[in-house]
C-alpha cells in the first residue's frame, strides 16, 4: 500500500483538516460555476417541455435513423459512470493505494452519471408519462416485458448499478460525515449527525463496515463489468451491420473505462486547484491514472483495429460497405475525430513527461471525452444511416436544437449535483487517505505504513 | 421537534453506562493497553479509531463478521427471484419471440445476476447497518470524544466505582495521554 512515501506534514491531523476545508465557505468562483451549470440544465428542461408539448418531431430523427443523439448521450453518461466504480471497487480489491485520494470524486461522478444517463432512454422513448411500462407490474393487460429484449436487460443493469453505486457512495462517507460532524457547528453539525448515523469508529462498526465494504467492492466488480457489456447488446443482439459484433462487450467496457478516466481528470485538476488539495492528490495520481488512460485507450485502439479487419477478412459485403461508409461516407469527420482523439491520442500518454504535466493531461481529458462521444456517435448514427441491407432506404441525420438542447442540459443536470456534492461533503476521503499513512507510533517503527 | 412518549424515547436514549475513557495518541500504546486490558480480564470494551487497523482487530481478536451471511443469502434470494420473476412472467402471457421457447434460460441470466447482485448488495448494506449500527445496545451510552474521528485513539472500559481506579492506572501505564470517568 505505501507506494509513495508522503510528505511528513501529511497527518492525520492535516488530512481531516484539509478535506473538512474544503466544505468551507462556497467562494465567487464556486457561485460561478453553479449558476453556468443550473443555466445549462435549465436549458435542457425548456426543450424537455418542448418536446412533452410538441413530440419526439422536433429531434433530428429521419429515416432510417431513430435512434440518435440521446441515446449517444445514454451510452456517453452511462460509459463516464464506469471509471469510478472501477477505481472504488476494482482497485480496492486489487489493494492499490493511490486509489483513496481519487476515488470518493470518481465514485461521486459515477452516481451522478448514471443519473443522468438514466434520463435519456426516458426521454427517448416518446410519450415519457408512460416510463412505467418498463417496470414488470401487474397490469390491467395482463402483460408482462419481454425479457428476451436486451433494452430491459438494460433497465435492469442501470436500475441495479444506479443503486449499488449510490448505496457504495454513502457507505464510504459515513464514516467520513463523522469525521467533518466532529469540526461542524451550527446546522451542518446536525445535518451530519443525521447523515453519519451514529458513526463513532468503535471497533464494533469498524468489525462489520469493513467487511461489508469488501463484499459490496466484490459484488460492484461483476456489476461494472457487467452493466456496458448489457448496454452493448443493446446493438450486438440486433443484425444491423456494425452492431452486431461479439467483440462488442470487451469494447464497450474498455471505452466505457477509458472515456470516464478521461472525466475523472477533467474533474480532479480543478478541484484540487480550487481546494488546494495537492498535498493529497499528488501528480502520482494523476500518472497513474494517466496510466489507466493509456491501458484502457489501448484497448479501444485495438478494438478499432480489430472491427475494422473482421469488417474485411470476413468477407461479407455487408459488413465490408458498413465500414467503407463509416470511414468514407458523409460522417467521415465523426469517424476521424474518433479515431484520432481514441486511437492516436493516448500514444501520447507513453511519455512521462505527459503523464506528470497536469496541464497537458487536462487538454487530453477533454480530447478523450468529445472522442468517446463521437465513438458512440459513429456506432448508432453511423451504422443506422448506412445500413447496407436496404441501400435505397439509407438517409443522413441531422441533430436539431432540441438534440443539443437536452444535450446540454444533460451535462448541467451533471455539473450541478457534482458541485452541490463536492461542497456538502467530502470530495476525498477522510478515513481512507489515512490509511495509507504510517500511523503515528511513539516507538519507531521499520516496517513503515503497511506494518 | 416532536416530542416522542418516554418509551419510546428510551431506546434512543439509554442510559449512560459508567466506565474509564482513555485517549491515545498512538497505535502502539492502544495496541499495549488492549493487551493489558485483556491479560487483566476484560472483554467488554470498545476500541474507537480514525481508521480500521489490521492491529486493533488482531489485537481485540475479533471473530469474523456475520455481514458474510447477509451478502451470501441476499445474494441467493436475489438470483432466485430473478428467475422466477423472468420465468413465470414469461410463462404467465407466453409469447414465441424469435422462434425460441418461452421460457429460454440463456437470456433469463442476464436478469438473475443483475438480480443477485442488486439483492446481495442491498442485504450487505442491511447486515452492516443491523450489526455495526442498531444491535449494538451500548452505543451512544457510553463516553466519546471528537478526537477519535480525526487523530486519536480510544478505550473505554465499562467499569463501576469499586473497579475503576484499576482500570485508570492500567489505561494510563499503557501511555494514555489522558483518561477520564464518565
Amino acid at each position: 500500500m505505501a507506494e509513495h512515501a508522503p510528505a511528513t506534514r501529511v497527518t492525520y491531523d492535516y488530512v481531516t483538516r484539509t478535506i473538512a476545508r474544503t466544505l468551507g465557505g462556497p467562494t465567487r468562483g464556486y457561485f460561478l460555476l453553479l449558476a453556468a451549470a443550473v443555466a445549462l440544465l435549465s436549458v435542457g428542461v425548456v426543450t424537455l417541455l418542448f418536446l412533452l408539448r410538441y413530440g419526439l418531431g422536433l429531434a433530428g430523427y429521419s429515416h432510417p435513423v431513430y435512434w440518435a443523439v440521446y441515446i449517444t448521450c445514454f451510452v456517453f453518461w452511462v460509459g463516464i459512470a464506469h471509471s469510478g466504480t472501477l477505481i472504488s471497487a476494482i482497485l480496492f480489491l486489487f489493494r492499490s493505494g493511490w486509489r483513496t485520494a481519487v476515488y470518493r470524486t470518481a465514485e461521486a461522478m459515477t452516481v451522478f452519471a448514471v443519473m443522468t444517463a438514466g434520463l435519456f432512454p426516458l426521454i427517448h422513448i416518446g410519450r415519457q408519462w408512460y416510463f412505467y411500462w418498463l417496470i414488470p407490474y401487474p397490469n390491467e393487460r395482463g402483460l408482462w416485458p419481454n425479457f428476451k429484449s436486451p433494452l430491459i436487460w438494460d433497465e435492469f443493469a442501470i436500475g441495479t448499478y444506479f443503486t449499488v453505486s449510490t448505496v457504495f457512495l454513502i457507505m464510504g462517507l459515513i464514516p467520513d460525515i463523522a469525521a467533518v460532524r466532529d469540526l461542524a457547528t451550527g446546522w451542518r453539525k446536525k445535518l451530519y449527525a443525521i447523515t453519519s448515523i451514529g458513526w463513532t469508529g468503535a471497533n464494533e462498526q469498524w468489525r462489520h463496515y469493513t467487511r461489508g465494504y469488501l463484499y459490496l467492492a466484490a459484488l460492484a466488480t461483476p456489476l461494472v463489468l457487467s452493466v456496458h457489456s448489457v448496454v452493448s447488446w443493446d446493438f450486438a443482439m440486433s443484425i444491423v451491420p456494425g452492431w452486431h459484433a461479439t467483440l462488442f462487450a470487451p469494447y464497450f467496457v474498455a471505452g466505457a473505462i477509458y472515456s470516464g478516466v478521461g472525466m475523472v481528470i477533467t474533474l480532479l485538476v480543478p478541484i484540487r486547484k480550487l481546494f488546494g488539495l495537492e498535498e493529497i492528490i499528488t501528480v502520482h495520481h494523476f500518472e497513474n491514472l494517466a496510466k489507466l488512460c493509456l491501458l484502457t485507450g489501448s484497448i479501444v485502439s485495438f478494438s478499432y483495429m480489430t472491427e475494422n479487419f473482421v469488417a474485411w477478412f470476413s468477407g461479407n459485403p455487408a459488413e465490408r460497405a458498413a465500414f467503407w461508409y463509416r470511414a468514407f461516407g458523409p460522417y467521415w469527420w465523426a469517424s476521424w475525430t474518433m479515431n484520432i482523439c481514441n486511437g492516436l491520442l493516448p500514444w501520447l500518454l507513453w511519455s512521462k513527461t505527459v503523464r506528470t504535466n497536469i496541464t497537458a493531461l487536462f487538454v487530453i481529458s477533454i480530447f478523450v471525452n468529445i472522442g468517446m462521444w463521437f465513438e458512440r456517435y459513429v456506432i448508432i448514427v453511423v451504422s443506422l444511416a448506412g445500413e447496407p441491407y436496404s441501400p435505397w432506404a439509407n438517409g443522413v441525420y441531422n441533430p436539431t436544437w432540441a438534440d443539443w438542447g437536452i444535450m446540454a442540459g444533460s451535462f448541467g443536470w451533471f455539473f450541478m449535483w457534482f458541485l452541490l456534492f463536492v461542497k456538502n461533503f467530502p470530495a476525498v476521503s477522510i478515513s481512507e487517505v489515512k490509511e495509507v499513512l504510517p500511523p503515528p507510533r511513539k516507538k519507531a517503527s521499520r516496517m513503515g505504513a503497511h506494518a | 421537534m416532536i416530542a416522542l412518549p418516554k418509551s419510546l424515547a428510551a431506546p434512543f436514549s439509554p442510559p449512560p453506562t459508567p466506565g474509564v475513557l482513555g485517549v491515545f495518541g498512538y497505535l502502539d500504546t492502544t495496541l499495549d493497553a488492549i493487551k493489558k486490558l485483556r491479560a487483566a480480564g476484560h472483554t467488554d470494551f470498545t476500541v474507537y479509531s480514525p481508521i480500521p487497523r489490521h492491529e486493533i482487530e488482531d489485537a481485540l481478536g475479533q471473530a469474523v463478521s456475520p455481514v458474510r451471511m447477509f451478502t451470501l443469502i441476499g445474494g441467493i434470494a436475489g438470483c432466485s427471484i430473478g428467475a422466477w420473476l423472468t420465468l413465470w412472467m414469461s410463462n404467465d402471457w407466453p409469447v414465441v419471440v424469435g422462434g425460441k421457447p418461452v421460457g429460454s434460460i440463456p437470456p433469463y441470466v442476464v436478469i438473475m445476476f443483475e438480480m443477485t447482485i442488486l439483492f446481495g448488495a442491498l442485504s450487505t448494506i442491511l447486515g452492516i447497518v443491523f450489526n455495526a449500527l442498531f444491535a449494538k445496545r451500548r452505543e451512544g451510552s457510553i463516553l466519546y470524544d471528537p478526537r477519535f474521528s480525526n487523530d486519536r485513539f480510544g478505550i473505554f472500559v465499562p467499569a463501576g466505582s469499586d473497579s475503576a481506579a484499576k482500570v485508570e492506572s492500567l489505561l494510563r501505564e499503557s501511555g494514555a495521554d489522558e483518561v477520564r470517568r464518565g
